[in-house]
């Protein structure tokens, strides 16, 4: 069992508002609400605060914390004033199951539990969105957050000689830190398609009005070009290769057909929201052209299609890591309202600077979104042979063998396949099977359609399960 | 494929992946202390019995799934390190 930093907590039954994900939604949203007396839980699965981006906060050794920049040391304010504040805060807690009565089953351990709650927030945040490529199964390609997370979280770094490849600005940011670190990065593949830069130029003028990034940005790129790292832009046709391991990456750049050799390559794609609870509960969801995700239905306050559940921060769409601390206080405040504890003019003043930022915030987005857009392409992978499923080891001309046939959506496919039926649950397959189906029957992809979600989203034991009923089970 | 930095962990604690003994910080993952100690692959699959190794390491791709303490199917990059902990690839479904 992992240390344990206070008195153990003694889970109730009901809580007023429970919060799902410690990342910097669930935490401000916490804090929020805590302040105005809601009786509050925050479940999460991690040993401590601070979600993805702000892994390992408090334990981080001062060093490392230097080498991972100001934007990571930022979660420092976010975690130490959600320890302020009266909550059950209950760590290494996996949620399995949450349903439309807002009842929701965890794992402590071993142990599950069933709680209820008025209200419910999941604050989930992102995963990396997965685009399967020749040789993306082989050891030895990992996603760039892996990478970012061993460094965060155990300051373990990659051998001389890594590859880091793909488009978004994780992929930099990652690069810039082991540059830091003293990584030896042999060279920084950009798929960012050069058309990318024109169909981002019209978004450019309002982007201006929240420079800050673009500034940051351009800081990062400076910096590598001044410490020498090899930087390619416009690379296509990704192909890792290797018997057990991968040896090396192939690629094409300026036309000509391109291999370097390395035991590790880090690959990075973009964000798309971490959904598998909220679409087991059976939330509305609707697919977003700009950001290709699929991403809740939701009011301004990240109010979903069922009622008393609220999705905010990245799980909700993405808007980084700075956007998700206000979203999660306007959810915090929605549904204190929500309990009768504030009344809607208290709402509405309190929220008014969260309100103004996720307001200015749409300023950098478009252009963002525009400048990473990933081509449809390489999210249709186009090689046949390439495996979609890694669970069941599907491959992309299976799919659309299965399209072929007339399964014209992404369930039937899962149906005749078993793509997505392993233990992943879809995670990783779920968006190219929908972009595959979507590209060989000649439709869009939100009528590819989504892998319909279930409870348990995340394993439990049939015993574990029975434990809950013991009356039943005697 | 990785190091660890050049720092001095307040504790460590001995593990044994796949029957060879190596000191560990306490504190870090399975699937950390598995890559860092040198090890290409944590499993095989299921279908055609390929070698996979951790791939997000945030839960989500299960791909790090392992037999810890002789428990198969556990996501190495969920369960932390404890002192005498047996690791073990876990080759297809884990069990025999």
């Amino acid at each position: 069992m992992p240390a344990c930093d206070g008195p153990t907590i003694v889970v109730k039954d009901h809580y007023q508002l429970v919060i799902i994900g410690a990342g910097p939604t669930g935490l401000s949203a916490a804090r929020v609400a805590a302040d105005h007396g809601v009786d509050v839980a925050l479940l999460d699965e991690q040993p401590a605060p601070g979600g993805q981006i702000y892994r390992a906060m408090e334990s981080i050794p001062p060093a490392r914390a230097g080498l991972l920049g100001d934007e990571y040391q930022h979660g420092r304010k976010i975690v130490s004033s959600f320890r302020q504040c009266n909550v059950d805060y209950l760590s290494d807690t996996q949620v399995w199951s949450l349903n439309s009565k807002r009842e929701i089953g965890l794992l402590q351990g071993d142990e599950p539990l069933m709680i209820t709650a008025d209200q419910v927030l999941l604050a989930s945040g992102a995963m990396e969105r997965p685009v399967p490529f020749p040789g993306w199964t082989l050891p030895g390609v990992m996603n760039a957050g892996a990478g970012q997370i061993l460094f965060k979280s155990h300051g373990i770094v990659p051998n001389d000689g890594v590859v880091l490849a793909g488009s978004g600005p994780l992929l930099l940011l990652l690069a810039w830190q082991y540059m830091h670190a003293g990584v030896k990065i042999q060279a920084l593949l950009d798929l960012t398609p050069m058309r990318n830069h024109l169909r981002a130029l019209p978004r450019l003028p309002r982007a201006l009005m929240a420079r800050h990034y673009l500034a940051k940005g351009l800081v990062y790129k400076k910096d590598l070009k001044r410490a020498g790292i090899s930087t390619l832009h416009n690379v296509s046709d990704l192909h890792a290769t290797g018997n057990d391991h991968i040896s090396s990456v192939s690629f094409r750049h300026r036309g000509r057909q391109r291999s370097i050799e390395t035991e590790l390559l880090l690959v990075h794609f973009g964000l798309i929201p971490n959904a598998h609870l909220s679409r087991a509960a059976g939330c509305e969801y609707q697919w977003d052209r700009s950001q290709q995700c699929w991403r809740p239905e939701l009011d301004d306050w990240g109010s979903s299609s069922i009622d008393g559940i609220l999705i905010a921060g990245d799980g909700a769409g993405i808007g980084g890591a700075r956007t998700a601390e206000h979203a999660g206080r306007l959810s915090a405040l929605q549904a204190t309202y929500a309990l009768g504890i504030i009344d809607k003019y208290e709402r509405d003043q309190l929220s008014r600077d969260d309100r103004k930022w996720m307001h200015d915030d749409l300023h950098i987005r478009p252009f963002l979104e525009s400048f990473f857009h990933i081509p449809r392409k390489l999210l249709s992978v186009p090689d046949d042979d390439t495996i979609v499923c890694r669970c069941e080891e599907v491959t992309a001309g299976e799919i659309r063998m299965a399209v072929a046939d007339g399964h014209s959506d992404s369930n039937q496919v899962k149906f005749l396949t078993r793509c997505g039926m392993g233990p992943c649950q879809g995670r990783q397959c779920a968006e190219a099977v929908a972009h595959i189906v979507a590209a060989a029957g000649g439709e869009k992809v939100a009528q590819g359609g989504h892998y319909r979600g279930r409870p348990p989203v995340a394993p439990l034991t049939l015993g574990q399960l029975a434990s809950l009923y013991p009356e039943e089970t005697e | 494929m990785f190091k660890r930095l050049d720092e001095n962990p307040a504790a460590t604690v001995t593990v044994t992946i796949d029957g060879v003994q190596f000191n560990v910080p306490a504190g870090e993952t399975v699937a950390a202390a598995v890559l860092a100690s040198g090890f290409g692959h944590t499993r095989t699959t299921v279908v055609s019995g390929a070698p996979r190794a951790p791939f997000c390491l945030m839960g989500v791709c299960y791909e790090c799934l392992m037999v810890i303490d002789g428990k198969p199917n556990q996501r190495a990059c969920r369960e932390l390190v404890n002192d005498g902990m047996k690791i073990e690839c876990q080759h297809a479904t884990g069990r025999l």
